[in-house]
């Protein structure tokens, strides 16, 4: 469009943290293409670019749930009921990374590991502490886990029947989106194949047990975090929807069935208005895609529900309280973009797991946001400015081109196995710090404006004694289970593994028999293989 | 200047962040020098192995998983136990300051914290490896 009138820009030209040239202004020649109905719709009317409900924050707020979970399961169980005290309405989980890549605390991998960058979970006894006294026909729970997402969900069914909660009655969402370790984060251990049998099969379980829990939350969070654009965020996200429709349908589900139980997490990065614009975009494109490409007719299929996390790798180590402020305009982006719920990042987050201090920051910020603001009284205040319309339009345009490209590929696992993502994405983080470090992109206390003492901030720490408990716990379960049910389970499980049946049922058995993460894992690692990336830079 | 230097890029313990290793290693690609990244989730003896078999005179080690303290010291160990405490040990990641000054005991030459300049590890490097040599 046009140029800056008479040369008065302070820069050559404006572009945003993903690299899109902005223009001067905005305006109707911009959105001439735009049909109301058919483009945006009333909020809760197809194609929800304005949003899911027609009342959206009027209705109901967001919920506040900030992603938690370190040491043991008493410490992380004492981090939760602060968090509810303060106000909080649902738990995320952090789990270590032991417990991320399926191996008990005493696995020889494991030693340094435990309890660091989140909870450590070996078997039942840990599950029902870190739950101790949460009522879990109330509080809804995310949980942050992957390759043995039916192993920890199954825990979970498990402690609320505890608890004398039906799994008809538990509310939550395991993330369980393998395609994207995969792509970014890269806490595989199967083999794409059997890993997508796991999936589909706890869509299956969810469909027929647990009806009002997510059984997936397909994630572009960490896809960004990895260095990837808000276009490809938005693009491999929702082409790993796609996949998860497909391999659903592929094992002989009805979309509608399973369908209204996907959900997705975003990442809601600095540049304000890409990140609201794109939030705007999924919306689109899922309900299109879904009545259109896979026949879905029930409306609860075609709605995009979605999380947002602020963006992590924004945050910096330098001056941290400025990270408070970064955090506030990324959550501002995501309310503004409908979000159903929100995690802030905490100020200390570049230096550490965040201390009770800083958390409380971040959810006042949201408290702030909802209750202050007055942002939460309208909904989609920014629907119909003509750059907001444009830019979604843009990000859509530019999700389609990837699609195209992936399915030239074969699809989101042949892209995989070809390297297509990593390598996009490996790209983008280089060209990413490479502004940065030419000044191009601008960095608050790093790269401008770094002068000037900050204060000392208090950092959390995981110490030794944590992964001493942990062990303790372990041996004496090990010690005080009945044997020969947790090898009947085992055995059960290997036979479904080899076979076709749902792999939920002997997992929830073998759990129950307080079998351990690492024994139920290795089981299946020996039955489906593990998976060695390409190592691309 | 002198040979080409060699830098291994490895990733240890359970570990999965990997976009501070893959940007490293390619800003030393780019500045001319020889890198070989191990890919994620190596134990500290298959990186020492890895370090001895491809001759480098770099391990540049990527951890932000808070488990630096036990297996940072344990590659440097394994590193001179297979004649290679010549090695240049260069740390980054998120690691608190006051864990710094046992890594640097251990024979860590120096420790990037979040948000170093890419143009500054490389010339760290090259110095400390040509003024060395």
């Amino acid at each position: 469009m046009s140029e800056d009138p008479g040369k008065t820009g302070r820069r050559d030209a404006f572009i945003t943290v993903s690299g899109q040239a902005i223009e001067r202004l905005y305006g109707p020649a911009d959105t001439a293409g735009l049909e109301y109905q058919r483009d945006l719709g009333d909020p809760g009317d197809f194609p929800y670019t304005r949003g899911i409900q027609p009342s959206m924050y009027r209705g109901r707020l967001w919920t506040m749930r900030q992603f938690a979970g370190f040491g043991t399961a008493e410490e992380s169980n004492a981090r939760y009921r602060f968090l509810l005290e303060q106000g909080q309405t649902g738990l995320s989980v952090a789990f270590d990374f032991p417990t991320l890549l399926g191996y008990d605390s005493d696995h020889p991998r494991s030693e340094g590991e435990v309890g660091k960058l989140g909870v450590a979970i070996d078997t039942l006894a840990d599950m029902e502490i870190l739950f101790d006294g949460i009522p879990l026909d109330r509080v809804s729970t995310s949980m942050t886990i992957n390759a043995p997402a039916a192993v920890l969900w199954a825990m979970y069914v498990v402690v609320a029947e505890k608890q004398g909660v039906s799994r008809t009655q538990i509310t939550g969402t395991i993330q369980n989106d393998i395609l994207k370790e995969y792509m970014a984060q890269k806490t595989f251990v199967f083999p794409p194949r059997p890993s997508m049998r796991l999936v589909t099969d706890t869509f299956a379980f969810g469909a027929r047990e647990a009806p009002r829990w997510n059984t997936i939350s397909i994630s572009g969070y960490h896809i960004r975090e990895a260095g990837a654009t808000a276009a490809q965020e938005l693009a491999f996200t929702l082409a790993s929807g796609r996949e998860y429709v497909r391999a659903g349908i592929e094992a002989g589900l009805q979309v509608d069935d399973f369908a209204p139980r996907l959900s997705f997490f975003f990442n809601s990065h600095v540049d304000f208005f890409e990140e609201l614009a794109k939030f705007r975009a999924a919306r689109r494109i899922w309900a299109r895609e879904m009545r259109d490409r896979f026949g879905a007719t029930s409306p609860r299929s075609w709605m995009l529900r979605f999380h947002t996390q602020t963006a992590g790798c924004s945050l910096t180590a330098q001056q941290p309280e400025n990270n408070i402020v970064r955090t506030a305009l990324q959550a501002l982006a995501a309310v503004l973009g409908g979000t159903q719920s929100l995690h802030t990042n905490s100020m200390d987050e570049a230096l550490a797991l965040p201390s009770e201090e800083a958390v409380r920051i971040a959810l006042r910020t949201q408290q702030m946001i909802a209750e202050e603001s007055g942002v939460a009284n309208t909904v989609d205040p920014l629907g119909g400015s003509y750059f907001v319309e444009a830019l979604t339009n843009q990000l859509e345009e530019q999700a389609y081109a990837y699609f195209d490209r992936i399915d030239r590929l074969g699809g989101v696992v042949a892209a995989i196995e070809k390297g297509f993502f990593q390598r996009e994405i490996a790209d983008s983080a280089y060209r990413y710090q490479r502004r940065v470090e030419s000044g191009e992109l601008v960095v608050v206390g790093v790269n401008r404006y770094a002068g000037g003492q900050s204060s000392p901030v208090k950092l959390l720490r995981v110490g030794p004694e944590s992964q001493r408990r942990q062990l303790d716990r372990l041996a004496r379960t090990k010690r005080e289970r009945d044997r020969r049910a947790v090898a009947d389970a085992l055995d059960r499980l290997r036979a479904a593994a080899g076979g076709g049946d749902n792999l939920m049922y002997p997992i929830l058995d073998a759990v129950r028999a307080y079998a351990s993460l690492g024994e139920i894992m290795a089981v299946l690692r020996e039955e489906f293989g593990e998976y060695r990336e390409e190592a691309i830079f | 200047m002198g040979k080409i230097i060699r830098v291994l890029v490895a990733k240890p313990g359970l570990d999965s962040h990997d976009r501070g290793a893959k940007v490293v290693a390619r800003a030393y690609r780019d500045a001319g020098m020889e890198v070989i990244y191990t890919g994620l989730h190596q134990t500290p003896e298959q990186v020492a192995e890895a370090v001895v078999q491809e001759d480098a005179d770099v391990l540049a080690i990527s951890i932000l998983s808070g488990a630096h303290e036990v297996l940072v010291p344990r590659m440097v160990e394994l590193l001179r136990r297979r004649g290679r405490g010549d090695v240049l040990v260069l740390v980054g990641g998120v690691v608190p300051d006051d864990d710094v000054p046992a890594l640097l005991q251990a024979g860590v030459a120096r420790v990037f914290g979040p948000g170093s300049r890419l143009d500054e590890i490389v010339e760290f490097t090259r110095r400390a490896v040509e003024g060395s040599g």
